[in-house]
């Protein structure tokens, strides 16, 4: 096809799919007037009947617990992948020494991992008082392993991180999740229908099956992003070792 | 939408836009994160701060370290 025709036919489908847009825009509820009933529902159901104060928090691990099951499982099935994928393809007695980083660097590195931890254990636990929540929190304490690993430490990053504790923390949080499902219904009630105490709103005991759910996904989110991150550091520690030669 | 919404929406076109213009991979690893934080920027400002917390975790925590490791892997082979 020559360029001249190339050109023409990207100029006919961008100016279609551009009118396409304009239209879909236009037909589009005006900016900030959002139309669903079921957002404004939930807003004012959720702090009398679940007794939390991040209505979010109430529709991801109660409302919608279903929905987060399968995301959970997607993360779950994904970070199963990886592993699979490239441990396969490396040789395990494989072992690197000490990376090069300069002392500012894993200065740095190492003062700021207790801080993302902290911070990543407050963002789990007051995940439905305030915004936040298993999956944020969950991600940060493994942003705290990654730094490890980033200052230079590999050797401490794969002692902190061994593999059979990494997925049995991640079988605990996927497993954890689905059981809590199934013993609501075990007492009689729906598959993930709350069937513990709602507790006070804005206390860490509140949220019913909530807060039990937020720290499984929390488990389950940390771990998968450990095992990634470790599958990845590993992948490059082989092809450095095997490099060259 | 008032003017600080249209600021914010501003900042992520101008770096979503300056992400797809960048060839340089290590300027790209850099850039794709501060175009995360101008999404978070964003999401704060129309109030969804439990999507603005996602996507700083995601867009500072991981993305950048997976692009990291694929830059230092380039570089290895």
């Amino acid at each position: 096809m020559s360029r001249r025709s190339r050109l023409g036919l990207f100029a006919a489908s961008a100016a279609g799919l551009g009118a396409l847009l304009l239209w879909a825009v236009a037909g589009l509820p005006d900016f900030g007037h959002y139309r669903g009933p079921y957002g404004y529902l939930l807003n004012r159901a959720a702090p009398s009947e679940r007794h939390v104060s991040n209505v979010v928090s109430a529709t991801v691990f109660d409302y919608r617990g279903f929905d987060t099951l399968g995301e959970e499982l997607i993360l779950f099935s994904a970070a199963m992948g990886v592993a699979l994928l490239l441990r396969d393809a490396r040789e395990e007695s494989a072992r690197p020494g000490h990376a090069e980083r300069s002392d500012a660097v894993r200065l740095v590195g190492l003062a700021f991992v207790p801080v993302l931890l902290v911070l990543g254990l407050v963002v789990v636990a007051h995940g439905y008082i305030t915004p936040g929540g298993g999956f944020q929190g969950g991600v940060l304490v493994a942003g705290a392993f990654a730094l490890v690993w980033l200052a230079g430490e590999y050797h401490a990053f794969r002692r902190l991180t061994p593999t059979p504790a990494v997925d049995f923390v991640k079988g605990t949080g996927a497993g954890g999740y689905a059981v809590t499902g199934v013993a609501a219904m075990l007492l009689g009630g729906a598959f993930l229908h709350n069937f513990l105490p709602l507790g006070t709103a804005g206390t860490l005991a509140s949220g019913g099956t909530i807060p039990v759910l937020n720290l499984a996904s929390a488990l389950e989110v940390a771990a998968a992003f450990v095992l990634i991150f470790t599958e990845f550091v590993e992948e490059l520690a082989a092809v450095r070792l095997g490099g060259d030669g | 939408m008032i003017p600080l919404q249209a600021v914010a929406i501003g900042l992520v076109a101008a770096a979503g836009l300056a992400v797809v213009l960048t060839r340089d991979l290590v300027r790209l690893a850099l850039l794709s994160s501060a175009f995360g934080l101008t999404l978070v920027v964003f999401f704060l400002v129309l109030q969804a701060p439990d999507v603005a917390l996602s996507e700083l975790v995601v867009g500072t925590i991981g993305i950048p370290f997976v692009v990291a490791v694929a830059i230092a892997l380039d570089r290895s082979k």
